[in-house]
């Protein structure tokens, strides 16, 4: 839809929403906008960003389709959170990345596989793809440690840039001031309800997941994929700390820290993205938005891979299969980071921004 | 769904009395049939559109914030009926209503804490996690993990009946008609506020612009079918409960989003410029239900209610924009309605407007003097631009007039002889207990409560 007609149609439902307050119960969203008489741009970006797609207002609604009200919040978030990402993301000539979702981040993840297989063959010859290697350092030997190393360094720094760079409008547009953010007791409500993703939780009865039902899942599988994910950089940063600060390269005995935290890491990250995949393919397409939907899919895809070809890459790494899983795995990596800023790995700034926003306007109640 | 088998018991209507009853009659271990008139998107009847429910309960919990005793439950229950209730029956269903709030959840059924959106009734009533619509789904939910046999899109047209005996139904599902058999039925297909040429035996050619609130099924068929075998009638046939709704609201099911309470903070005048009633009498909810009744009583039932920029903060947002202007009379042109004579209608008002402490929470001292009809509270001058107005309709909530039922939700016969298998609960015979006057989350309680008795003791007389 386009900007213009999309806010008339956000402010149209909400407007709904806020002479009906039935759903306030659920989540942040509805005691939010009960807040307000009218929605300003930047309060529906906020509002949008607050919205959990739980669903459980969706099929609670006396007003959804095919009631001629066709109030349907979570497709209209939905619609209003990939946009927010679109535009706060920088530079605005790849805001394109954004409209097929799933075919770029495809695109882009088969690209880096192809760059670093090409680099491979060309400064190490293919004999090292199937060869084995064993001891330390013999990952290295595939890929040498500063091509490992100072790549995905600038990578993720660009991509915690344009992150924080996208933080930071949406707090401006949205109306934030800068002394607002000085609030630890805010801060810290917001960051306990991120950690426990207190609005997956839908006032105790979970989302409606992948249908009518209510259900937990989403919320587990969620979980694991968080703090799978977190593990996983953890294990990454321990192993970066042993090769350049103690010279003790990788690869690493199975009880060590890196291949721990990286295992139950990986471990969680698999059965999460499966399962949050399994929940997207069954859901509800009424509720859905299929920009959001492509994003969702692609980033999940390629977490599981990735977390997929690591596992592979430790159970086999002193097979002659290492030095190909080791690009494929670098080359799904290199995807996961390139998109980053690009893809559905946005949501955590803008929702957390957004849970840091509800925190403050709860405490203050009078505002704005 | 094989229909040609007997069923143990027959239950006509999907809103909230018809679950309470099905989910009873198949847990008593009746083999039980559901048909609902809507289709599934549109199902439960007026219950998709309900929030809360009234409770007796000795104390606060984490769902209420006080106790609602039986004796304060009672006294407010004779407040608006004016006494006009059968003690019996409005006593048991207060006591019956004592363990609903444990019972509900066993079907599903989620409360909310009390939040702001819950009106003043946080201590008397419990509120739906989510609302009416999502009660209805874990229900729905409940009766088909239990077995409950359902069908949508089935409208029952005719009931066989012999000497106060249900023999058949016959109802239309999906188009075709079928004679379906069971031993006992229970009818929870609510009123007839649906049904405007019904309506229009009473109140003439004004049903045609009435709003009804909530859904378009019911037409009352069932009402109509008891009737004519000699049910007997209770209720004020023209009686309805009506509010005072956004006239821009859709004909059907509209809900909760279309009432609006911008009265008390204005003046309300009719098609031809003239106020017509104390729009500062009292407070919610009796202004909120005589409203309606008064606007019926209009020309072309249709009336203005006209605020100024200062009036916006007091009442719930609607989910019409008010129409806008700058003066009086660019106002009254927005509204088809004539300039000078809505200049001269505020300026009279205005002069009339004794100095007064605002208070929208109290019945404040804010008063006309000299004015007729007067406005008792809330009465401040109408001066301060932008100019709004909201054009108002009477909508239709629910029509008293049902079957006589006694203790065991039997339909009682014109004779007095209780009806050998016939049970009804819900609106259907909610006259019997609240045959005037309204009480908020009232009419969800008679539906539980005698929805619970229906379906046990229609399972009890199937199964002998």
């Amino acid at each position: 839809m386009p900007e213009a007609e999309l806010l008339k149609e956000a402010e149209r439902q909400l407007m709904i929403c806020n002479a009906c307050r039935y759903c306030e119960g659920y989540c942040a969203v509805f005691p939010a906008l009960e807040l307000r008489r009218t929605f300003t741009k930047g309060d529906l970006i906020y509002l949008a960003n607050l919205c959990f797609d739980c669903r459980d207002c969706y099929y609670a609604c006396q007003y959804a389709p095919p009631h001629e009200f066709a109030v349907n919040i979570p497709k209209l978030t939905a619609e209003l959170r990939v946009n927010t990402y679109r535009d706060f993301s920088w530079p605005a000539i790849l805001s394109g990345l954004f409209k097929r979702n799933g075919l770029a981040t495809s695109l882009i993840t088969t690209g880096s596989l192809i760059v670093i297989l090409l680099l491979v063959l060309a400064f190490k010859g293919p004999a090292v793809l199937f060869g084995a290697h064993v001891g330390e350092g013999a990952f290295y030997r595939v890929v040498p440690y500063a091509a490992m190393t100072v790549p995905p360094l600038i990578i993720t720094l660009y991509g915690l840039a344009v992150l924080l760079a996208g933080m930071f409008r949406f707090w401006r547009e949205t109306r934030g001031g800068l002394s607002a953010v000085i609030d630890p007791g805010a801060l810290g409500r917001a960051t306990q309800d991120a950690f426990g993703l207190k609005y997956l939780r839908g006032g105790g009865v979970g989302c409606n997941y992948p249908n009518a039902n209510f259900s937990q899942l989403r919320r587990w599988f969620h979980h694991l994929v968080f703090y799978g994910f977190l593990l996983d950089f953890a294990s990454t940063s321990v192993a970066a700390f042993y090769g350049h600060f103690l010279g003790w390269p990788a690869p690493y005995p199975l009880l060590s820290w890196p291949v721990v935290l990286g295992t139950v890491g990986g471990i969680g990250l698999l059965i999460g993205t499966s399962g949050l995949l399994y929940l997207k393919f069954k859901s509800d397409r009424l509720p859905a938005e299929g920009r959001m939907l492509s994003m969702d899919i692609a980033f999940l895809a390629l977490l599981l891979l990735t977390s997929l070809t690591g596992m592979l890459l430790l159970a086999l790494r002193e097979t002659p299969a290492m030095g190909t899983l080791l690009v494929i795995h670098l080359g799904t990596v290199g995807g996961l980071f390139i998109t980053a800023p690009y893809g559905k790995f946005a949501h955590m700034v803008y929702r957390y921004a957004a849970l840091v926003r509800n925190s403050i306007e709860q405490r203050r109640r009078d505002y704005p | 769904m094989n229909l040609t088998q007997i069923f143990d018991v027959l239950v006509v209507g999907g809103g909230n009395a018809g679950l309470c009853a099905a989910v009873t009659s198949q847990r008593g271990g009746a083999r039980t049939l559901l048909l609902e008139s809507a289709p599934a998107a549109f199902r439960g009847g007026n219950s998709r559109h309900t929030r809360d429910m009234r409770t007796m309960h000795e104390g606060a919990n984490e769902y209420v914030t006080g106790p609602y005793t039986e004796e304060e439950f009672w006294d407010d229950l004779l407040r608006v009926t004016g006494g006009e209730t059968n003690d019996k029956l409005a006593r048991l269903t207060i006591r019956e209503s004592k363990d609903l709030g444990e019972w509900m959840p066993t079907n599903g059924v989620r409360w909310q804490r009390p939040l702001r959106g819950t009106l003043h009734l946080a201590r008397t009533n419990l509120f739906m996690l989510g609302g009416g619509k999502a009660m209805i789904n874990a229900y729905y939910d409940a009766a088909s993990r239990l077995g409950v046999r359902i069908a949508y899109e089935s409208e029952v047209r005719e009931l066989k009946v012999r000497d106060g005996e249900f023999l058949s139904a016959l109802a239309l599902l999906k188009g075709a008609l079928h004679e379906v058999k069971a031993k006992a039925i229970v009818i929870a297909s609510g009123g007839f506020e649906a049904n405007i040429p019904w309506l229009k035996e009473y109140w003439g050619d004004a049903a045609d612009n009435f709003i009804i609130r909530g859904t378009k099924h019911n037409q009352g068929q069932m009402l109509k079918e008891l009737l004519k075998h000699g049910a007997k009638p209770v209720g004020d046939p023209r009686g309805c409960h009506a509010v005072a709704v956004d006239a821009r609201a859709p004909k059907f099911d509209g809900g909760i989003v279309t009432r609006l309470d911008s009265v008390p903070f204005g003046i309300v005048v009719n098609k031809e410029v003239k106020r017509f009633y104390d729009e500062g009498e009292d407070f919610w909810p009796k202004r909120y239900a005589i409203w309606g009744g008064l606007i019926a009583r209009q020309p072309d039932q249709i009336a203005y209610s006209i605020i100024d920029a200062k009036a916006m903060a007091y009442f719930m947002p609607s989910v019409f924009p008010p129409v806008g202007a700058g003066s009086i009379s660019e106002l009254a042109a927005a509204l088809g309605l004539n300039p000078p004579a809505l200049a001269a209608v505020v300026d009279e008002f205005n002069r009339a407007v004794r100095p007064g402490a605002f208070d929208p929470g109290g019945l404040d001292d804010c008063r006309t003097e000299g004015l007729d009809p007067p406005k008792s509270h809330w009465a401040r001058r109408i001066d301060t631009p932008p100019y709004f107005a909201y054009p108002l309709r009477p909508g239709i909530t629910f029509t008293y007039m049902g079957v006589t039922v006694n203790e065991q939700a039997r339909v009682i016969m014109q004779d007095e002889r209780p009806a050998k298998n016939i049970f009804a609960a819900g609106e259907v015979m909610a006259g019997n207990i609240l045959r005037k006057g309204y009480l908020a989350g009232f009419g969800l309680t008679i539906g539980s409560v005698f929805g619970r008795i229906a379906g046990r003791e229609a399972a009890r007389h199937a199964r002998g």
